[in-house]
């Protein structure tokens, strides 16, 4: 059962001027289809400006869609009575670390979410405890959120998400604002709660090392869906991507651009630097 | 000159104080300010100064350092006291030129700045022993009651919970604002006062737009948290008295009819 569908899901920025009039109408997204199943990782990508984010805010219920409809869990996100069902449901991690912590202490701010739902104290607790086990965080529990690193502030901000208990938790570029090593922590973080704890991931970013390690990839621009594939798949086609001013990974690039100076044998879509050596190698040694 | 101020923060060390309920401490705060202005009379002031003294060492919190948040209002207190003393009318001590100190000038400046003083101390020992946090959960529960005339108790508490977490990050913002300035060559550092507090003027433009805009993604990522208000919300930390709140309730009428008692009783 999908537990995250969009059906011709269209949305406008309406701009107004001071009388109220509608001064301009920004569709930014137009007939967007698109599903995703339980336990899947899901990854979208997009320029600036692609209506990934919007998207994203719409499977969260923080902006309704001005034609089509979003269904959460079965849930239609434009009725009033599943929105706080829906929230918890569907989880969101922003992209600003500092402006999503919400308690001045780790565990606080951790138990913001259950505490909301109305959870009793002692189970608030325990869920923290897991949340932040889960996420590597247990021992900076008592910490202040400013001290830490921006790869820790995103863990935290995960972990409280995790101690609501989602089926699903979308991630609005969770690494935009990290150094690289904090990237890593993000993204491995996302695929152990994908692995172990059988979360729906939806990771929206522009890095396409994230991207690598999705089941399924929905690549945005201008507010429409335009491919959809297994990573591999979308990886293979470099020009339409470059076309869309998109970026392959790195390992993806050198395999295309060897093709293109002769080297036809080696396979479409390589995506990590491993594939590529090893294909080389096998590629070396028939020769 | 914001980090220097000790009034209104917490101080870190275990004491009996410190681990007494959020709700009795800002009791016992209301019950000493109401204490102070209670006392018309030298035994009272007595009385209240033996009770600082013991909070003060009960707390564990340096005087020293105590004292050092009181230099922010060094001057309010020399106004107040000299206005006190010289225009206060009734029974002349000293006359010189057009100023005469009068008896109960006297008393009064004495009186207005002991008074002035231990409101400052009493109320900086609260804020110096209980945390924001703590605070504000003290707040929220202990005016409840306020629900019942429809102030939104619960709202005021996240403001003020939320306002006091970012702080230091708008500290940190506004300097990073003042470098990225002073790289293009504004000028904080010279010229007189007013010269400086104009030059702080575009500082403020990027840190409002900047504010505000923390403040639109934190109100969306509370929403996306399941956040609606104070109905139907549990706590992660509850409060309960304990059996040393209570004994601290106990203490602190003790001390409030005492006081009342002197003032009523004592002659001088």
């Amino acid at each position: 059962m999908a537990i995250v569908e969009t059906c011709k899901l269209s949305f406008d920025y309406i701009r107004r001027d001071e009388e109220g009039n509608v001064s301009s109408i920004n569709r930014a997204l137009n007939r967007v289809d698109l599903s995703v199943e339980k336990g899947e990782f899901i990854a979208i990508l997009g320029g600036n400006g692609s209506g990934k984010s919007t998207l994203a805010k719409h499977i969260n219920a923080i902006l309704y869609p001005t034609e089509g409809y979003v269904l959460v869990d079965g849930k239609k996100t434009s009725e009033e009575i599943n929105i706080l069902d829906i929230r918890q449901k569907a989880g969101m991690v922003f992209q600003n670390p500092d402006n999503q912590i919400i308690g001045s202490v780790v565990e606080e701010d951790v138990g913001f979410g259950p505490e909301n739902m109305g959870i009793p104290s002692e189970n608030i607790w325990e869920r923290v405890e897991e949340a932040l086990k889960i996420l590597g965080m247990w021992e900076y529990r008592k910490h202040s959120p400013m001290r830490l690193s921006g790869g820790q502030k995103q863990r935290v901000a995960i972990a409280g998400v995790v101690a609501m208990h989602p089926e699903c938790i979308i991630m609005d570029e969770p690494t935009a604002m990290l150094d690289p090593a904090g990237r890593k922590d993000v993204i491995r973080a996302a695929r152990a709660l994908n692995d172990v704890e059988r979360i729906t991931i939806i990771l929206i970013t522009h890095y396409m090392e994230e991207v690598v390690y999705a089941n399924k990839v929905f690549v945005m621009e201008g507010g429409e869906i335009k491919m959809f594939g297994t990573p591999r798949e979308i990886f293979s086609r470099v020009e339409e991507l470059e076309k869309m001013r998109l970026d392959v990974p790195q390992a993806t690039r050198l395999a295309y651009e060897l093709k293109r100076r002769g080297l036809s044998q080696l396979p479409d879509g390589i995506l990590t630097e491993k594939e590529l050596v090893t294909e080389l190698c096998r590629l070396y040694s028939i020769i | 000159m914001l980090r220097e101020m000790t009034l209104g923060q917490y101080y870190q060390v275990e004491s009996r104080l410190h681990r007494l309920d959020p709700r009795v401490k800002l009791m016992g705060t209301l019950v000493f300010i109401i204490s102070l202005f209670v006392s018309q009379k030298a035994v009272c002031y007595a009385v209240a100064t033996v009770f600082l003294i013991c909070m003060i060492k009960l707390s564990k919190v340096p005087f020293g350092y105590m004292v050092r948040g009181m230099r922010a209002i060094v001057m309010i207190m020399m106004i107040t006291v000299v206005f006190n003393l010289f225009l206060s009318p009734g029974e002349a001590l000293v006359t010189f030129w057009a100023f005469t100190i009068t008896k109960e000038g006297l008393r009064n400046a004495v009186f207005t700045a002991i008074r002035l003083t231990y409101l400052i101390l009493g109320s900086s020992l609260m804020t110096l022993t209980t945390t924001p946090n703590d605070l504000t959960d003290g707040m929220e529960k202990g005016l409840g009651f306020l629900k019942i005339f429809k102030l939104p108790v619960h709202e005021i508490a996240m403001m003020m919970s939320i306002a006091l977490r970012f702080i230091p990050i708008l500290l940190e913002e506004t300097d990073k604002i003042m470098k990225a300035q002073q790289a293009r060559g504004a000028d904080f550092e010279s010229g007189g006062l007013i010269r400086r507090a104009r030059a702080m003027v575009p500082l403020l433009v990027p840190l409002f737009v900047s504010a505000f805009r923390r403040a639109n993604d934190l109100a969306l990522a509370m929403e996306a948290r399941c956040y609606h208000g104070g109905e139907g919300r549990t706590k992660m930390k509850p409060l309960k008295y304990k059996a040393w709140d209570v004994r601290a309730y106990v203490i602190l009428f003790c001390y409030l009819a005492l006081v009342v008692l002197t003032a009523i009783v004592s002659p001088v």
